[in-house]
């Protein structure tokens, strides 16, 4: 029974206020959504940090959420699975995504994120705009959008990295801090 | 006749339109996760309405929240106005947004920047 302390321990000293493990469903979006909105509300943050937070929230679980819908991960038994952790530090917040991926999908990942991590805040504002006028719809609506907006309500550099499990697979870690 | 009238969810907006009226009304949170299937009866009743519109139309945006996914479909909706005003009617777009949110005044501009039609941005005290 060690373990379960030790996992609260380990919570506790990296300040998670919230994590889940497991396949995003459409109703655990709703359910995650109304619990931070709480939180916040209790925590008395700004509106300011607290519009921030939520939209980001919205962003990152609805890209977990429309990235296991895809077809080409219905074949193993874990890849339906997700991490997603939110934690305050020194009254930072942080949205911490993790979930596994095609590794011929990495390059390009790589690609579209330092891109948007070698603009400054106008280039995104403009990148934003062009890709919302001139970019393809994806059937799910979003087209390549979530992760320019994500950047431009962190006001911070998106934290990444890329794990190779196999062949197949890596393990894609996303770190999303909200500039206070 | 193409009125439409939405009642707001905790993931979509309240909608109006009141074609007599030139009157549209976008109020509240659009996160859905498929946007596209629930902007599609607004868009079709904008496409039906141009073919008969006033000579006014007055368009109230207040959003508190909006996803990426809803940004492209509100996008067309601001296409389909602008191919109204360029019909028959004069269009106005108010966009509310609250004190401090820049981020949804941000928004305003942004779509202001790529529709051929004035906003005005009105600023609204938190609620």
């Amino acid at each position: 029974m060690d373990n379960i302390h030790d996992f609260y321990n380990k919570m506790e000293k990296g300040n998670i206020m919230l994590s889940f493990k497991g396949e995003v469903t459409s109703d655990l979006l709703t359910s995650i959504l109304q619990i931070m909105e709480s939180k916040m509300e209790t925590l008395a943050e700004p509106p300011k940090i607290k519009k921030k937070v939520y939209n980001i929230l919205v962003e990152c679980l609805q890209n977990l959420y429309h990235h296991l819908d895809d077809d080409d991960f219905k074949t193993k038994i874990n890849e339906k699975s997700a991490l997603f952790m939110i934690r305050k530090v020194d009254g930072e917040y942080s949205i911490m995504t993790g979930n596994f991926i095609a590794s011929d999908n990495v390059e390009i990942m790589e690609s579209r994120l330092d891109t948007i991590n070698n603009m400054d805040k106008e280039e995104l504002k403009v990148y934003y705009k062009e890709v919302l006028n001139n970019g393809e719809m994806s059937a799910k609506g979003g087209g390549g959008l979530g992760m320019i907006d994500i950047a431009r309500k962190s006001g911070k550099k998106l934290e990444y990295n890329f794990d190779p499990i196999d062949n197949s697979y890596s393990f894609f870690s996303l770190n999303i801090k909200v500039a206070q | 006749m193409a009125d439409l009238k939405l009642e707001g969810s905790p993931k979509t907006p309240t909608i109006e339109f009141n074609s007599e009226a030139g009157y549209l009304l976008i109020r509240g949170r659009s996160i859905p996760e498929n946007s596209i299937e629930f902007y599609k009866p607004l868009i079709e009743a904008l496409e039906t309405y141009n073919s008969n519109s006033q000579s006014n139309t007055k368009v109230d945006i207040q959003l508190e929240y909006f996803n990426t996914s809803s940004s492209k479909c509100i996008l067309d909706v601001f296409k389909k106005l602008e191919a109204i005003n360029s019909g028959n009617s004069e269009v106005i777009i108010n966009w509310y947004y609250e004190e401090d949110d820049e981020d949804m005044l941000e928004a305003g501009e942004d779509y202001q920047a790529i529709i051929n039609i004035p906003f005005k941005m009105i600023e609204v005290e938190e609620e």
